[in-house]
């Protein structure tokens, strides 16, 4: 495993704002707002696998859209590593549902390469062009007879295989994988997962993996940044964090995660704890209505901050250190 | 992998100690679902899709029964069918039977089919979105249901409808009573659905994947709240599902399925931690959080077969490392000698029942 690679960072996100307009008043001006994401700030270094976490509605994919470049933040900057050309780092995407993220009209090979003609890169030789494709198919494992046929006619498995290739297309500097395997089966989610890491072992890729399967981003990253309601609440080493978490809200989510080795107690019955609605905002700690450990202190916002002890594992609470 | 003689021997003399079996473990309660050979086909252009080959499936009183596969596997339309939901002209039943509460699925009359769901066996979805009716307050369709199979006054069963919701840890029953679906989160939902199927006190509750589009944290509470009732009502789950490590926590025993039939059956922690099935086997070691961070994760090599064209041997032989010239034939769903009698593998070559120890350790 090549853990933290030392490398200058491609993506640079620093305390990023996202707010979505909720209603408007007579003039048109949004007068309340989902607040999506909450100040996050983070780094994904060249080489690195980083993985996101969390549950539906914590702000990972509004995230993923920020770092595409898809969306501006409301506030905050995203910085993106020059490349050698004078152009921004690329980022490409990997959707979760690859039967409705490529195009149902054009035959796999015109998807595959689509983005580089999109980015005006491509040659304007056809026969160029599939040939590209070709090896591009290749390096997923596709067959490259099989580039003409439409997207409706390959199994799950093999879709996916289509949109890695298409996001490799253009040689990205960052690729996001968004869910990547949640659509598929158990031994389908295995082969895409070994493609992933051979990928990145032969072209030296640098992903961003969000996920809401933590065994997959264990099995996938190096670095891990857990998400609630739009902040990182703890960030650090994939195995520090997904195994010694000090969150409380790490716990909780790593705690509910089945495992097959770890039974839940027979009678522990919970009322229902969901993530809080993001119109309006909580004061001061986000989780402090969850918090099991919720004490005076809590009323403040808190910072994510490393601990002297472990210097690469930041954590969002000021009790969490003292436990 | 080698078929040695004394485990042949043992197998072949195996069909008179298989009957008993099957008379043991069905103890003296009666089952409340028992599928028997079960085959079903989807009629399609120029042929049939084989959806189910031959299953047999059983969940006694108070039961708490996995069945797992990938999709396409036939597991949820096992489920449909023990309610007989599937659309009448879309499907033909070409074998076996099925029997709920011990009386006959396939012969029932419609009216009557249309007592038993809910009473005898009520049903969850995955999506609560679409199995709730949008335009309904929750209040209405929890009542209607009630008094569909009670004799109750309006407000007897709101009162009912509101002690159902309490009953599930809803916080205020009286709001989601007069809450439309769609003002509820997915986790509320699915707490409204439970509380539906419960209403009428099923000896069966069949739940089809029911938090696959929940957040891990809200499917444990969901989970445990299913399991506590059911178990403080008696009744029995039939729980489909893809995830074998939530079958590892909430299942007594478990079905894999693969390619519409019962591959393997048995308790579930002797199921997953020494399964006897290749194909069980590969299952569990494609999972991530049983490999090493960063190693290979074994995959089964090729695909589902076509069920258009069903493989007259044992299914799983074309992905098989170990399939031979004996996989030609189909293996018959039978207990091995020296395990469990509750245990049953469909396999010519199963897997040796030792690693299981070593199996544990590789989990972390």
């Amino acid at each position: 495993m090549t853990a933290a690679v030392p490398g200058a960072p491609v993506l640079d996100a620093h305390e990023i704002h996202v707010r979505f307009p909720l209603a408007r008043d007579w003039r048109g001006r949004a007068v309340r707002h989902a607040h999506a994401l909450n100040g996050v700030s983070l780094q994904v270094r060249r080489g690195e696998a980083f993985g996101i976490v969390g549950e539906s509605g914590c702000g990972k994919s509004t995230l993923a859209a920020v770092l595409m470049g898809l969306l501006k933040p409301s506030e905050g900057e995203l910085r993106r590593l020059p490349r050698a050309d004078g152009r921004p780092a690329d980022v490409q995407i990997v959707f979760q549902d690859p039967q409705s993220s490529l195009d149902p009209r054009l035959p796999a090979w015109k998807v595959i390469i689509e983005p580089l003609v999109a980015a005006g890169r491509g040659s304007v030789d056809r026969a160029a062009l599939r040939a590209r494709a070709e090896v591009l198919a290749r390096q997923v494992g596709l067959r490259p007879e099989q580039l003409g046929r439409y997207v409706h006619e390959f199994s799950g498995g093999q879709r996916q295989r289509i949109a890695i290739a298409r996001a490799l297309a253009t040689e990205p500097d960052v690729i996001v994988l968004d869910e990547p395997t949640s659509a598929l089966d158990i031994s389908v989610q295995a082969q895409i997962l070994n493609l992933l890491r051979e990928l990145r072992r032969a072209h030296g890729l640098t992903y961003v993996l969000i996920s809401h399967n933590v065994s997959v981003v264990r099995h996938l990253c190096d670095r891990v940044a857990v998400m609630y309601l739009g902040q990182v609440v703890e960030q650090g080493p994939a195995a520090q964090v997904l195994e010694s978490p000090r969150h409380p809200y790490t716990r909780e989510l790593l705690d509910a995660v089945p495992r097959l080795d770890r039974p839940w107690p027979e009678d522990e019955l919970a009322p229902p704890a969901e993530l809080p609605g993001n119109a309006v905002l909580p004061q001061g700690c986000f989780f402090r209505g969850r918090c099991p450990w919720a004490t005076t202190g809590c009323d403040r916002p808190q910072v994510l901050l490393a601990r002297p002890d472990a210097p690469l594992h930041a954590y969002r609470c000021h009790v969490a250190g003292t436990r | 992998m080698s078929a040695d003689p004394a485990s042949l021997q043992a197998r072949a003399g195996r069909s008179a100690p298989g009957l008993l079996a099957g008379a043991l473990d069905s103890g003296v309660a009666e089952p409340v679902l028992e599928i028997r050979d079960l085959s079903l086909e989807f009629p399609v252009f120029g042929g049939a899709v084989c959806a189910l080959g031959g299953v047999s499936l059983r969940v006694m009183p108070g039961e708490i029964v996995g069945v797992v596969g990938e999709s396409g596997s036939g597991k949820s339309v096992t489920a449909m069918a023990a309610l007989r939901l599937l659309p009448p002209g879309g499907h033909r039943i070409t074998g076996g039977s099925l029997r709920l509460c011990g009386e006959d699925v396939l012969a029932a009359s419609e009216a009557r089919m249309r007592e038993w769901r809910g009473r005898r066996a009520a049903m969850i979805f995955q999506e609560p979105m679409t199995a709730l009716n949008p335009t309904r307050r929750i209040g209405d369709q929890l009542t209607g249901v009630l008094r569909a199979h009670h004799r109750l006054g309006r407000r007897e069963a709101l009162e009912r409808a509101e002690a159902l919701l309490r009953d599930m840890m809803i916080p205020d029953p009286d709001r989601v009573l007069r809450a439309y679906p769609f003002e509820l989160s997915g986790g509320m939902r699915q707490r409204v659905m439970a509380a539906m199927a419960f209403s009428c006190d099923p000896a069966l509750l069949i739940a089809d994947e029911p938090t696959t589009a929940l957040d891990v944290t809200v499917q444990r509470q969901v989970l445990q709240l299913l399991r506590f009732r059911a178990r403080e009502r008696g009744a029995a789950i039939l729980f489909i599902t893809h995830d074998m490590a939530v079958v590892s926590q909430f299942c007594d025993r478990v079905y894999v399925m693969y390619a519409g039939t019962v591959v393997e059956q048995g308790p579930t922690g002797q199921v997953l931690n020494a399964p006897r099935h290749p194909y069980t086997r590969g299952l569990l070691d494609g999972l991530p959080e049983r490999a090493a961070p960063g190693s290979d994760l074994a995959s089964i090599p090729g695909r589902v077969p076509d069920m258009r064209r069903p493989p007259q041997g044992c299914v799983f032989s074309d992905r098989c490392a170990f399939a031979d010239d004996m996989c030609w034939r189909r293996p018959a769903l039978e207990p091995l000698p020296g395990d469990d009698l509750q245990r049953r593998v469909a396999c010519w070559h199963p897997l040796p029942p030792a690693p299981a120890a070593q199996a544990l350790g590789d989990v972390q």
